[in-house]
């Protein structure tokens, strides 16, 4: 009754035409889906953006081109008296051995005809890395000298630049390190066949180079270094966290203490990174003595940091266990420690893992903390196997990240670039690991 | 595996070899990022010729290698601090409260400070009153101080393009700004006439703070990217990054003169510096291989005006052959600063 007489005239209150207010209702909606996706499209604009420029720089330093030449390697020059001592044979230096690589670069261009006008310093389309190769392999086979030997040498780095598109003819007419003739006879040598570009494992395998040589840096010693923190972040954050995480949600009395220390844990899983670095150089490295630059101390410094947050997921996953699997357990006489370690802990290891790998990397890929403890390093011996390589100086991925991009030859960004890529694997495999672990073995109640 | 056993084990492994690896055999490096790169070039020629490790060179800034070094004697800390400018008084005090005795310095050779702009971009000549000029806080106006009022580099000097003035410096922390202080804002204060108005030297390094001249904190990689972003800017670059990048930067002349290791060696070129290493003389024979390294850094292969160094960008030294004597004689320790 009241409602025919409430419904004014010429605004049927029907409910296919809808009112004034579920239209602004429906249009609110409508607005919040379009914000949402509005929010997703710039995250993944960005994403793209991020992982094309990445990808566009980066991709060249997987690719590298090789120069072979012909080397004579003379008797009079590398070993005097003829007595092949190698003392004696290891005091011509890499300097001795460059006159050779020009020489080896005349002979190629004399046997395949190719003459250029103004050209200058041909030998520096071989890398400074080429002298220090020859004289290891004569050093290594002395049997060699006298006669001559095809070795398989680097381009220079504005020589590989210019077959991955970076130098052009242009640039390197305005360039001191790399002429327009030297392009010509880049180019008249691999009409030859004698320049070769492959896929560039020494990226992945060699150590660091320094700054005039940057076709033969590569990431070797930084993911050994990293490795070496992983495993120690493993050995010490792992039993520790879960060593920690049962403790407090099992057994420890629940009083003011037990709530300080979890507020603390909470906090310390936000504190800034860098933080645990300046406590890792007064704590291990001025106070406990270890040598700077070591996997060791970045791996202890890690392990603090990643402690917390393995911490936390590992006693949400204990949390996440129903109480009747421990009631059960009990009930048929398990005492509280087997009831733990024989049923609540299997079935919290999934999330534990989870957890795990996830905090291991965000280890991976933390740079601030290593930066104070001496690991920003120019480090081209490989440490020594572990336990004792533990020791030795290292770098770690992201820190070589952000030493090459200082450096001044353009050819370092393209490596930078390239480190990015080798990172961003390594954590794309972390995490789906993680995720195929969750999936596999997760247990929902 | 129980994880009480794995942790002791560890434990135990970290103990042993901690003794193990407490006898140090790699030479270590801290210092200038001006000087890392040559250093590292050493380094890694040191590695191949010799039987010794590579040595480890870090980074870091002038200031935190010599603080570093002076952090007292043994296997914990550097052997060699690199530094772009040269040890200060405080630095050796705080050398001898920790039981640094003797410290010697060696000159490695120079190094210019050239003012670069876009390759595309306009020439410019400048002089060091015209950076003065451009950039300070106060300059002289018709006989009077006056907040500086210049807009563009025409305003500045009707030679120079009529271009906004946009300079990016190196930021105080870096040893390049001491340089650029003493070489062009003070010398350029001492020519317009503003010091003897100013009357306080250090009144002469103040900044205009409306954004005409940016502190680049990074290195000189970031100048060049802000040099991208704003190719009518000009920036400070060390010789050795504009001669990795000369297909980049178009550089601009200082009193008429190009900068290049030659003009810098005769001394035309204004803008230049000495770098340095310093050695803590109670590593020698301690740490294998550091006598070698000091004498292979300074030899003619590698200081001289041929070797790689030189290429790289460093103008080399005419007195390396005083400095060769000094340093195989076993390194005198350096005299009093004066």
């Amino acid at each position: 009754m009241t409602d025919i007489t409430h419904a004014s005239p010429g605004r049927p209150n029907s409910i296919l035409a809808p009112d004034d207010r579920t239209r602004r209702r429906n249009a609110a909606e409508a607005r919040f889906r379009l914000y949402g996706i509005l929010a997703i499209g710039v995250a993944i604009l960005a994403l793209i953006f991020l992982l094309t420029s990445v990808v566009r720089n980066g991709a060249g330093a997987f690719t590298q081109t090789y120069i072979s030449l012909e080397v004579a390697l003379p008797a009079d020059k590398l070993d005097k008296n003829g007595n092949r001592d190698p003392a004696e044979m290891a005091k011509v230096s890499t300097f001795g051995y460059k006159p050779l690589i020009k020489a080896a670069i005349q002979d190629a261009m004399a046997a395949q005809g190719i003459a250029i006008d103004g050209l200058k310093k041909p030998e520096s389309l071989v890398s400074e890395d080429a002298a220090a190769q020859i004289r290891n392999y004569v050093l290594a086979h002395p049997e060699v000298i006298g006669g001559s030997r095809t070795f398989d040498m680097l381009a220079s780095g504005r020589i590989d630049g210019f077959y991955k598109g970076r130098v052009t003819m242009q640039s390197a007419e305005r360039d001191s390190n790399v002429s327009p003739e030297q392009l010509r006879l880049a180019d008249a040598l691999k009409e030859a066949g004698l320049v070769e570009t492959r896929f560039n494992w020494n990226f992945i395998l060699w150590p660091d180079a320094s700054e005039n040589r940057p076709e033969a840096a590569g990431l070797g010693v930084a993911i050994i270094g990293s490795l070496y923190m992983m495993f120690v972040v493993l050995a010490l954050a792992l039993p520790i966290g879960v060593a920690a995480s049962i403790y407090l949600e099992e057994f420890a009395p629940r009083n003011w203490f037990t709530d300080l220390i979890e507020v603390n844990i909470s906090n310390l899983a936000a504190v800034p990174s860098i933080v645990y670095g300046i406590l890792g150089l007064a704590l291990f490295i001025n106070f406990g003595g270890l040598p700077q630059s070591a996997p060791i101390v970045g791996g202890l410094v890690l392990s603090l940091m990643t402690l917390p947050r393995i911490i936390i997921p590992a006693r949400a996953a204990i949390q996440a266990v129903p109480p009747s699997i421990r009631e059960a357990a009990l009930g048929v006489g398990a005492s509280k420690m087997q009831t733990v370690f024989h049923h609540v802990l299997p079935l919290a290891a999934p999330g534990i893992l989870t957890g795990l790998i996830i905090g291991l990397a965000q280890a991976l890929g933390e740079t601030a903390p290593l930066l104070l403890i001496g690991m920003v390093a120019f480090v081209r011996d490989f440490p020594a196997a572990p336990p004792e390589g533990l020791f030795d100086p290292a770098t770690a991925l992201p820190v070589q990240i952000y030493n090459w991009t200082q450096r001044s030859d353009p050819a370092f960004v393209e490596r930078a670039s390239g480190a990015i890529i080798v990172l961003l694997v390594f954590l794309i495999v972390m995490n789906a690991v993680a995720i195929v672990l969750r999936r596999r073995f997760e247990r929902r109640w | 595996m129980s994880f009480v056993k794995l942790t002791a084990s560890t434990l135990a492994i970290a103990a042993v070899s901690a003794g193990a690896a407490l006898a140090r055999d790699n030479i270590q490096i801290k210092g200038s990022s001006t000087v890392l790169p040559y250093a590292t070039i050493v380094a890694e020629a040191f590695g191949e010729n010799f039987d010794f490790p590579t040595p480890v060179v870090e980074g870091g800034g002038s200031g935190a290698g010599r603080k570093a070094l002076c952090e007292g004697v043994g296997e914990n800390t550097i052997d060699i601090a690199n530094s772009s400018s040269r040890i200060k008084p405080s630095d050796i005090e705080l050398c001898a409260s920790n039981g640094v005795a003797d410290v010697m310095e060696v000159r490695i050779g120079y190094d210019g400070i050239v003012f670069a702009s876009d390759i595309d971009g306009a020439e410019f000549a400048f002089t060091p009153a015209d950076w003065y000029n451009a950039i300070a806080a106060q300059v002289m106006v018709d006989g009077k101080l006056v907040a500086n009022p210049n807009k563009t580099w025409a305003d500045v000097n009707p030679a120079l393009p009529a271009q906004d003035i946009l300079a990016f410096i190196p930021g105080t922390k870096h040893g390049t700004r001491e340089v650029f202080d003493v070489k062009v804002l003070e010398a350029g204060c001492a020519a317009t006439g503003a010091a003897e108005a100013l009357g306080d030297e250090n009144e002469c390094l103040k900044l205009r703070t409306d954004g005409a001249s940016v502190d680049i904190d990074g290195d000189y990689t970031e100048t060049l990217a802000r040099l991208d972003a704003n190719p009518q800017a000009v920036g400070v670059f060390g010789l050795s990054f504009y001669e990795n990048n000369t297909d980049k930067l178009r550089v601009a002349t200082m009193d008429g003169v190009v900068p290049s290791t030659e003009s810098i060696a005769t001394g035309e070129y204004p803008v230049s510096r000495p770098l340095y290493f310093y050695v803590k003389l109670a590593h020698l024979g301690v740490i294998p291989g550091l006598q070698e390294y000091i004498d292979f850094f300074v030899s003619d292969e590698i200081a001289g005006p041929d070797g790689p160094l030189a290429e790289y960008g460093l103008v080399s030294d005419p007195e390396l052959a005083a400095t060769q004597a000094m340093v195989a004689a076993g390194g005198t320790p350096m005299a009093p600063l004066n």
